[in-house]
């Protein structure tokens, strides 16, 4: 953009472009033909009603309150996962990043393996531990901290327990990332200036970390306002999310309009949020590509 | 057509040896909705069904029909013939000319049925019936045995649970606010939904499906709910301390229907009416919990008053219980109750 006259580097870029995008076409063929494809179908779904245009699903949105509760409910969850995530997050991923190698393989296994096992199978996992008699609620009555059991799941409260756990890999591998590209040496310098460990981390490591804690943030809360099996499961009827309104526009009302006009206003937020993500940041050092 | 084909071929003598393989070649394509269930009318229905005519009885599968009751009409090329769905699938279909109107000279079976049983659409099938159904633990010897016990917190405390659906919910109410049962339709909506804003604190779960529910109550997650018969007696079959009460049950039915333009039209007459046979119809309850759609059955001789006492259709328990009302439910009223419901849930 800056150079007048191609410079040779700049040519050698171009040509590997070329063919990097040659080498993809299969690829990027079966994407537009398996996923924009359906996309498109859907988007135009929702503007169509009794077969001719019409914006009579999106009006729905400001006329029927069901719709705007959701998407609070949906967004309030997220927000509260994502903080959550990301206190409990940064420290493991801290101590995964600082200790020796043997230790972070450990804290890593820890991290990862939950992530490799089902989704269904660990949020019916969380409904052994919390529910009514379930192994919480007999420990807490067991030792008399409590007389009667705590309403722990089939709530909001259960629900957002368990998407924190599933989610919780994702924030934690992104801010692993960014922190191990920290170099050590940096923070000894700090140290060697003069500055206590808790200045040091404030002033040094904690603004390099930042990429990864944003990048984790942004993945975390994309993938909780799509969530659905968890608050289906664990949410008892009460955490009624965006995805279950799209379910139960299809299931029950058979309305594959609205379900889709939902659809794209889910996609247009999620758009947003990363639009925002990338505003604060650079897009390619919070993806971690740079 | 295949009729008089067949009439044509069997005309010549030479061919006439042929004649058996065309007929042992007629088939039909069943839907059900998967699992134990269409296991056990496989064995119960399907099976004898398919002797009994001399056909081939192809199964699918198919939790919920109603999408793809839609897709294969609108194609104009019909796989199904005969689904098994719930009723209102049937008559939503059948108003919108993707169900074949009900033609009871081809079924002979049904002419001694109750008329409650059909509608223009569809016959009744398979009887269930949502219940009250609470722990033995929790209440021991005097357990609640009306909806007005299930809404009286005092008496019977602990939580509770009811299905994240207005359909039976909204009929228990109106019983637990003194509703007769034969003074139910036209369902008082306002009333029913104040009702249930009485229970509304004390419910820990609004379940979304049957499983849930038999898990709830087997886990101790609830003390009573509602719930269907057949769930319930599954888990108490497998050591869970839980019961229920067919007093003031919903009686529902599934129903058999016959997609429009058929590919296999005139073996799915033949089909549906022999699987109503009350003969056929009896052997339901050997293998499953759920009662046979043709009260006829009961009358057979097969079903032993023991397991006919277990039934939620034999005749001393439905007279206990309401049958819900498919033409209110599919009405615009019914319709618009769902949408009612969701924010009553999300308040």
């Amino acid at each position: 953009m800056t150079a007048t006259s191609p410079d040779p580097s700049k040519l050698h870029d171009r040509r590997e472009t070329r063919l990097v995008l040659m080498l993809l076409a299969p690829a990027l063929l079966v994407v537009a033909g398996l996923m924009l494809a359906p996309l498109g179908w859907l988007a135009w779904q929702s503007v169509h009603q009794d077969g001719s245009l019409s914006l009579a699903h999106y009006a729905r949105f400001l006329t029927d309150s069901i719709y705007a509760t959701a998407f609070l409910q949906t967004f309030r969850i997220a927000f509260t996962v994502t903080l959550a995530a990301l206190l409990i997050g940064y420290p493991i991923a801290y101590l995964a990043a600082t200790v020796p190698r043997a230790w972070s393989l450990l804290i890593l296994a820890a991290v990862l393996l939950p992530f490799w096992t089902s989704v269904l199978v660990r949020t019916y996992a969380w409904l052994i531990l919390l529910q009514r008699r379930g192994l919480v609620n007999t420990l807490l009555v067991n030792t008399g901290v409590i007389d009667q059991p705590l309403t722990l799941v089939n709530n909001e409260f259960g629900t957002v327990m368990a998407t924190i756990h599933i989610l919780l890999p994702f924030m934690v591998l992104p801010l692993y990332a960014a922190m191990q590209k920290i170099p050590p040496e940096l923070t000894m310098a700090g140290a060697s200036l003069g500055g206590r460990p808790g200045m040091v981390f404030r002033t040094v490591f904690l603004p390099l970390s930042v990429p990864g804690a944003i990048a984790g943030s942004v993945l975390v809360f994309v993938l909780t306002l799509g969530f659905y099996i968890t608050p289906e499961l664990l949410g008892g009827g009460r955490a009624f999310m965006v995805s279950m309104l799209v379910a139960r526009n299809i299931e029950i009302y058979n309305e594959w309009g609205a379900a889709s006009s939902i659809s794209v206003v889910l996609l247009v937020c999620v758009v947003l949020v990363f639009r925002l993500a990338s505003l604060l940041l650079p897009f390619d050092r919070i993806m971690g590509t740079r | 057509m295949t009729r008089i084909s067949r009439g044509l071929y069997c005309s010549l003598p030479v061919l006439a040896a042929l004649c058996a393989l065309p007929a042992a070649a007629e088939e039909v394509m069943f839907v059900s909705q998967g699992g134990a269930y269409q296991e056990a009318q496989t064995k119960a229905i399907l099976d004898p069904v398919a002797e009994k005519l001399g056909i081939t009885v192809k199964q699918d599968s198919s939790p919920d029909a109603w999408p793809v009751i839609k897709t294969q009409t609108a194609t104009g090329q019909p796989i199904w013939d005969v689904i098994d769905t719930p009723t209102k699938d049937c008559v939503r279909g059948g108003q919108q000319g993707m169900i074949e109107p009900l033609d009871l000279a081809k079924l002979p079976n049904l002419a001694a049925m109750p008329a409650d049983y059909r509608t223009d659409y569809s016959v009744a099938y398979e009887f269930y019936s949502s219940v009250l159904a609470y722990s033995t633990q929790a209440y021991g010897d005097t357990p609640p045995q009306s909806w007005a016990d299930f809404w009286d917190v005092e008496k019977f405390p602990g939580p509770r649970a009811l299905r994240n659906h207005p359909l039976a919910t909204l009929e228990a109410a109106l019983m637990a606010d003194g509703v007769k049962p034969q003074d139910m339709y036209p369902l008082d909506i306002d009333r029913a939904f104040a009702k249930l804003e009485e229970i509304k604190p004390y419910i820990t779960v609004w379940w979304s499906s049957g499983a849930q529910s038999a898990q709830l109550l087997a886990d101790g997650e609830v003390d009573m709910e509602m719930a269907w018969n057949g769930r319930v007696s599954s888990i108490a079959k497998e050591g869970a301390p839980v019961a229920f009460t067919y007093n003031q049950g919903m009686l529902q039915f599934t129903s058999l229907c016959i997609l429009k333009d058929a590919p296999n039209l005139d073996t799915a007459w033949k089909f549906v009416n022999a699987a109503m046979d009350p003969e056929i119809q009896a052997n339901f309850p050997a293998y499953i919990d759920y009662g046979p759609g043709n009260p006829a059955a009961y009358d057979t001789g097969k079903i032993s008053p023991e397991r006919a006492a277990e039934m939620p259709s034999a005749p001393a328990n439905a007279s206990r219980q309401v049958l819900v009302s498919t033409d209110w439910w599919t009405s615009p009223e019914g319709e618009e109750v769902l949408k009612r419901w969701a924010e009553f849930i999300q308040q």
